[in-house]
């Protein structure tokens, strides 16, 4: 085995109790060249205060235009196993529900045709695989597809939807975010390998307001799940916990964003025509609260984190929608959206960027939505707009 | 109305578009899709142009480049590639 290179500046990340990156290419190192070739990339990157990586350019497989991630050292005669050293994105199922046997074929697979390393997982949700070399990605590609994986999404194109464990394990679900994942999946390949966008589109399905893919803030299209009728109040519980402790008045009512909740010291009240659905109160107290009966999700537009503008949260665009398979009157929506973005936007331009370009107003006109008070992020701040006395609402 | 145009005639025309920027200017698929909605009008539509696109991409004829944004180039070595 080739020596690993000297890394006092790596080696400062391996101290302390949590588990270490360096340690773990360190592991990789012992019978990967490319690993050991990364490790001294690193290593003089960090001396120097340069990055040493090559982006973007050629790379692929036949037929598709997302899904791998060209990088090359600009140091390929120092670190020549490196010299390519391509990520490539595949399409995690949704929820991240695997078998181990599944999880062995896929490390076998980079083992056999990458560096060995991955990341589990990617910010968008794919499974990450790091390092490998031109001529080895339609292998891998094929090999992947033979044990039922496919690449996903990268650049200007639909990336992999993904979804919170939903129904499978979460009691909070409001609708089956794992099948909505799965059938935008399957219905928009074409959109997922083929980019044909401005830039890319995100889409990320979450069972409840809890949001656990954090689809408000990253998602260009953020499905939400929610209810419209009552909480459900079991209040021999709400009693019980009450009796063992819990401050209820200063835990729960004082936090709820609606102001809609009253605690006498016995019973509990809720006003639900304004309450938020932000799940507070069903979280502090999970065995005496649930979530009503009438289920269904808010769709929400234009979230994405800062690249070539800042961030910005997503806006409610159907206040309430049922979630019903085969979803056509949602796919026809975001086909809509995307026929005027694909028209309209500019390049790198995000959809959330593009609406407050065009104003919400004309985004809705043009997409045949008539506005509702739920899209109103936040209430007028201009001053210089008067009401006479006498109009109304 | 006219007749449709074939999904080969776009491509063709296309592929026109794609080798004549090349090294110039850096087309998208919508910059393509654009491009043939000026020449064809309404006898071209956006599942022809989607056609059209996969065919180039599938004979390797053209590929997708990523430089911050997709574009479909001529095939052709990078300066990045080692
Ligand atoms: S978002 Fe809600 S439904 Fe989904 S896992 Fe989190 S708590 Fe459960
Ligand atoms: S869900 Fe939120 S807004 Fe609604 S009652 Fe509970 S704490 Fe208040």
């Amino acid at each position: 085995m080739a020596e690993l290179p000297k890394t006092p500046l790596l080696d400062e990340l391996e101290k302390g109790p949590w588990p270490s990156f360096v340690t773990e290419i360190k592991e990789a190192a012992k019978h990967k060249a490319s690993s050991r070739d990364l490790l001294g990339l690193l290593e003089r990157s960090y001396r120097e205060r340069l990055g040493h990586w090559k982006h973007g350019g050629i790379v692929g497989v036949l037929g598709y235009g997302g899904g791998v991630i060209g990088r090359y050292t600009d140091l390929p005669q120092d670190f020549p196993a490196i010299s390519h050293f391509h990520t490539m994105r595949i399409n995690q199922p949704p929820g991240w529900f695997y078998t181990s046997k599944a999880l062995r074929q896929i490390c076998d697979i980079w083992e056999e045709h990458g560096s060995g390393l991955t990341n589990m997982h990617g910010s968008t949700g794919d499974i990450i695989l790091l390092g490998t070399t031109t001529p080895e990605l339609e292998p891998t590609f094929q090999a992947l597809c033979a044990v039922g994986f496919d690449l996903g999404g990268s650049g200007s194109d639909m990336r992999t939807p993904s979804s919170c464990v939903g129904p499978a394990r979460c009691e909070w679900a409001c609708y089956d975010t794992l099948g909505l994942a799965h059938d935008l999946t399957i219905t928009f390949q074409d959109e997922l390998h083929r980019p044909m966008f401005p830039y890319k589109f995100k889409f990320k399905c979450s069972g409840c307001p809890n949001d656990c893919v954090a689809a408000v803030a990253r998602a260009d299209m953020s499905i939400i799940g929610t209810w419209r009728d009552d909480i459900k109040v079991d209040h021999a519980k709400v009693k019980e916990y009450a009796d063992k402790g819990l401050d209820i008045e200063r835990t729960v009512i004082r936090n709820c964003p609606g102001k809609c909740m009253e605690w006498d010291g016995a019973t509990l009240a809720i006003d639900n025509s304004a309450c938020r659905k932000c799940m507070h109160c069903i979280n502090v107290m999970p065995k005496a609260l649930r979530p009503g009966d009438d289920r269904g999700a808010t769709i929400l537009i234009g979230s994405k984190a800062p690249i070539v503008e800042g961030a910005l949260l997503s806006s409610v665009l159907i206040p309430f929608w049922k979630p019903e398979p085969p979803y056509e009157d949602l796919k026809d929506l975001v086909r809509t959206i995307w026929d005027l973005w694909a028209e309209e936007g500019k390049n790198r331009e995000r959809v959330g960027e593009f609406i407050q370009r065009v104003g919400l107003g004309n985004f809705l006109s043009a997409i045949g939505l008539d506005p509702e008070a739920e899209m109103v992020a936040h209430p007028r701040e201009n001053p210089y707009i008067f009401y006479a006395v006498g109009d109304k609402e | 109305m006219a007749d449709k145009v074939s999904v080969d005639e776009v491509a063709e025309a296309m592929y026109k578009q794609v080798a004549s920027a090349q090294g110039v200017k850096k087309l998208k698929p919508g910059d393509l899709n654009k491009m043939m909605a000026e020449i064809y009008g309404d006898r071209v539509d956006r599942d022809t142009c989607k056609l059209a696109i996969r065919k180039l991409i599938e004979s390797s004829r053209c590929v997708y480049t990523y430089f911050g944004g997709s574009y479909i180039e001529l095939p052709h070595r990078e300066s990045a590639e080692n």
